[in-house]
């Protein structure tokens, strides 16, 4: 219980700065794609950094 | 509905009407600010049981078997299917920001009253409207941006029209957000410091996360949450040296061009260096510091002590110039209806949702809690003695720079107050003075250093909370400085693209220099602007920011009427008419008046006229003190009136080209919008 809404509260948190769960990102390489390589956490990382801030979507409000 | 929840939502509509009765009614002995908090949160409880629900089930007609883009499209990076508080939490971080703090802090000088009645009003009835819908639209449509929305079912011009729209109001957002740190941080060393350290700490953060533990995010916000707070301490000791205290006691027109360098410098650095170890700091001391703020005013209970309407209703108010109407309904525009979350609500949120029955919790319900995070910055407003509000709101030509002078001014006002307890203020919260501390940060943050020290650390640690609070305004205004100029850059590029279009290639060099120097430039412009502006420039920049950010929801809810009706919806469409036609009739008085009002207060154009005269005959007006100087404000004016002319163009192109696609769409019997085709989620 107390494990299950930390993982909750850190997921929410990392989604906050644009860092989505690298888990959910390998389960859907392994269900779709299994012939692709994923990333690795590095270069996920990198690119959702690039990806929320090197563009268009610099999405935060006044 | 069952026996027992009509009785539940009874009582909680009896306890709103009391609450608001309080809130409205009393009169004499100060309320407490529970009663506001009460019948805000049940108001926005019965508006999200009830209104939200009817949207989503009968305007709407959302349909949970319906794929969504994040599971149509699923790629485990942009469309991601997400769990619906984790969602939630991420779209309120992202439309949260400084706009819902500091508009109800200016507002208050109308007193609580008016503010809380638009906060809830807005928000049930426009704010939230157009956060759902715009989430709605995008949704159907594979999570496009409001640009492209506007195209799709609108047409290109329009399109184009809105994209002109978007880059000035990013412009006169980030000249305004940029003036409110100025203000807050000009001869204040204890500010600066803490501020400043904050580049050097997110270097250290960006190399972190780049090298030493890369993705470690959690850890590394630890450290710099650490980092900070040890930089708000050691501040104090930089403000009482008399070696470096000096080396951060800076005028306004110094941090203004610290500013602009700061905003060229660090919208081209890698972005993992700077923007984003920043941005963890900022969103998660924003959350942090809400949720604080939440807990304090709930366990001090506080009384107000603003009264409930100030004779300024009547628009002779030093803060901001203006009548209640159209003017209050300007000033406080994030926090009741915000334009610019149409653009959020258009983003990374309908790529993430994982089903259309969440739409309703999401869209809605994080801008009620916005909503409520605006009630709190007026709350906290209305706990300060009035004189000290008036004393920290009035421009310099008003209440002079010093204690006496302003004590004068105020208590003439009808504010008594004396320079003791103004220069006792100061001292308490570590400051030299607070006098003339324009732009709201300063009061929110007197406010909150005022609950918080009730709660932990008592008079000793009010110092620390201001500078506390003052960090946190001051962060996330500079994160959002930074990505709105690389944002700005963006749209520049595309608009310019239109004409050039090599200029459009996101990755080229030299377009997106000349694109990020032009938007630099644009608003160091209106930021030079409102620092020289011997009225104060808040006084200025934010009427013009609240019409732009109007004027965007009112584009916002035209779209979603013209969805409506080529949907076939049309005898729902009322629900985003409604708002739309008020925040027309606000926008378009509040531009007209701006620009044709014979008051020198309000209208741009008198005012440089008057300015204009007097220069003719050679006379210096207001802070004034050579001929050039009278001369830049008779430009600064006119470039205003400009600017607030083309808000208004915008706002009524689109009007026009709205009802004349609804026309069409009603000419036609069948549906005509463009949505994604419906695909089933798939059974378990």
């Amino acid at each position: 219980m107390i494990r299950a809404l930390y993982a909750k509260a850190r997921e929410t948190a990392l989604l906050m700065v644009g860092v989505p769960s690298y888990d959910a990102y390998r389960q859907h390489m392994a269900e779709r794609h299994p012939d692709h390589a994923p990333m690795d956490e590095r270069a996920f990382f990198r690119d959702r950094q690039e990806a929320r801030y090197g563009s268009k979507g610099g999405g935060r409000c006044c | 509905m069952t026996l027992r929840e009509k009785i539940g939502w009874g009582a909680l509509a009896l306890l709103a009407a009391c609450a608001l009765a309080v809130v409205a009614f009393e009169r004499g002995e100060h309320v407490n600010a529970l009663w506001i908090v009460t019948a805000a949160v049940s108001v926005q409880l019965f508006a999200y049981r009830f209104y939200a629900r009817y949207i989503a089930r009968h305007v709407m007609q959302l349909d949970p078997s319906r794929q969504t883009p994040a599971l149509r499209r699923a790629d485990g990076l942009d469309y991601v299917a997400t769990d619906r508080n984790v969602l939630f939490g991420h779209h309120f971080a992202a439309i949260a920001g400084a706009g819902p703090l500091v508009g109800p802090v200016l507002a208050a000088q109308m007193g609580y009253l008016p503010g809380t009645l638009w906060i809830l009003a807005g928000v049930v009835l426009a704010g939230a409207v157009q956060d759902f819908m715009i989430l709605f639209i995008s949704m159907r449509r594979d999570g496009r941006s409001l640009g492209e929305l506007i195209r799709m079912e609108m047409g290109a011009i329009p399109g184009v029209i809105a994209l002109i729209g978007a880059f000035a109001i990013m412009v006169i957002i980030l000249a305004v957000l940029a003036l409110i740190v100025v203000r807050a941080l000009a001869g204040s060393p204890w500010g600066l410091f803490t501020v400043a350290a904050t580049i050097p700490l997110a270097f250290l953060m960006g190399i972190y996360t780049r090298w030493i533990r890369p993705g470690k995010v959690g850890e590394v916000s630890v450290l710099g949450v650490i980092g900070l707070l040890a930089a708000i301490v050691y501040g104090g000791t930089v403000a009482a040296s008399p070696m470096l205290a000096p080396l951060f006691t800076l005028t306004p027109v110094q941090l203004c061009v610290l500013m602009v360098g700061y905003g060229a410098v660090a919208s081209v650095l890698p972005v993992w260096l700077l923007l984003a170890p920043r941005d963890y700091l900022s969103t998660f001391l924003k959350i942090g510091a809400i949720v604080a703020l939440a807990i304090g005013i709930a366990v001090v209970a506080p009384p107000l002590r603003m009264p409930a309407l100030t004779p300024f209703i009547d628009g002779s108010g030093p803060v901001w110039s203006g009548g209640l109407f159209p003017f209050l309904f300007i000033t406080i525009a994030c926090g009741a209806v915000s334009g610019f979350h149409a653009l959020i609500a258009s983003g990374t949120t309908p790529k993430l949702i994982a089903s259309e029955g969440d739409a309703q919790f999401i869209g809605y319900g994080a801008m009620l809690m916005e909503s409520f995070v605006a009630i709190m910055a007026l709350v906290g407003a209305s706990i300060l003695d009035p004189g000290v509000y008036f004393a920290m709101n009035s421009p310099a030509a008003v209440v002079g720079t010093d204690f006496a002078s302003a004590a004068t001014a105020v208590t003439a006002m009808g504010f008594p107050i004396t320079p003791e307890l103004l220069a006792q203020t100061a001292k308490d919260v570590g400051e030299t003075t607070i006098v003339s501390r324009t732009g709201g940060a300063p009061t929110l943050a007197v406010a909150m250093s005022e609950i918080f020290s009730h709660l932990v650390g008592g008079q000793a640690m009010k110092a620390f909370w201001y500078h506390f609070a003052i960090l946190f305004e001051a962060l996330f205004i500079l994160t959002a400085v930074d990505a709105g100029t690389r944002a700005g850059r963006f749209m520049l590029q595309d608009l310019i693209g239109l004409a050039v279009p090599s200029f459009r290639n996101a990755s080229a060099i030299v377009p997106g220099l000349i694109a990020t120097a032009l938007c630099v430039i644009a608003w160091g412009f209106f930021l030079y602007q409102g620092v020289t502006d011997p009225l104060g420039g808040v006084n200025t920049l934010w009427p013009l920011f609240g019409i732009s950010n109007q004027m965007l929801a009112a584009v916002a809810l035209v779209l979603a009427t013209v969805v409506l009706f080529r949907m076939k919806r049309q005898r729902y469409a009322w629900v985003t008419i409604l708002p739309a036609a008020w925040l027309c009739l606000c926008t378009i008085t509040a531009g007209l008046m701006k620009l044709f009002a014979s008051d020198p207060r309000i209208g741009f154009l008198a005012h440089a006229s008057k300015f204009a005269d007097a220069a003719a005959r050679g006379e210096l007006l207001a802070l004034a003190k050579t001929m050039a100087e009278m001369q830049r404000i008779v430009l600064n004016d006119r470039i205003d009136a400009g600017l607030c002319a083309l808000f208004l163009a915008v706002v009524l192109s689109i009007v026009l080209f709205g009802i004349r696609t609804c026309l069409a769409a009603l000419k036609i019997d069948r549906p005509t919008v463009t949505e994604v085709p419906p695909q089933l989620v798939a059974a378990e």
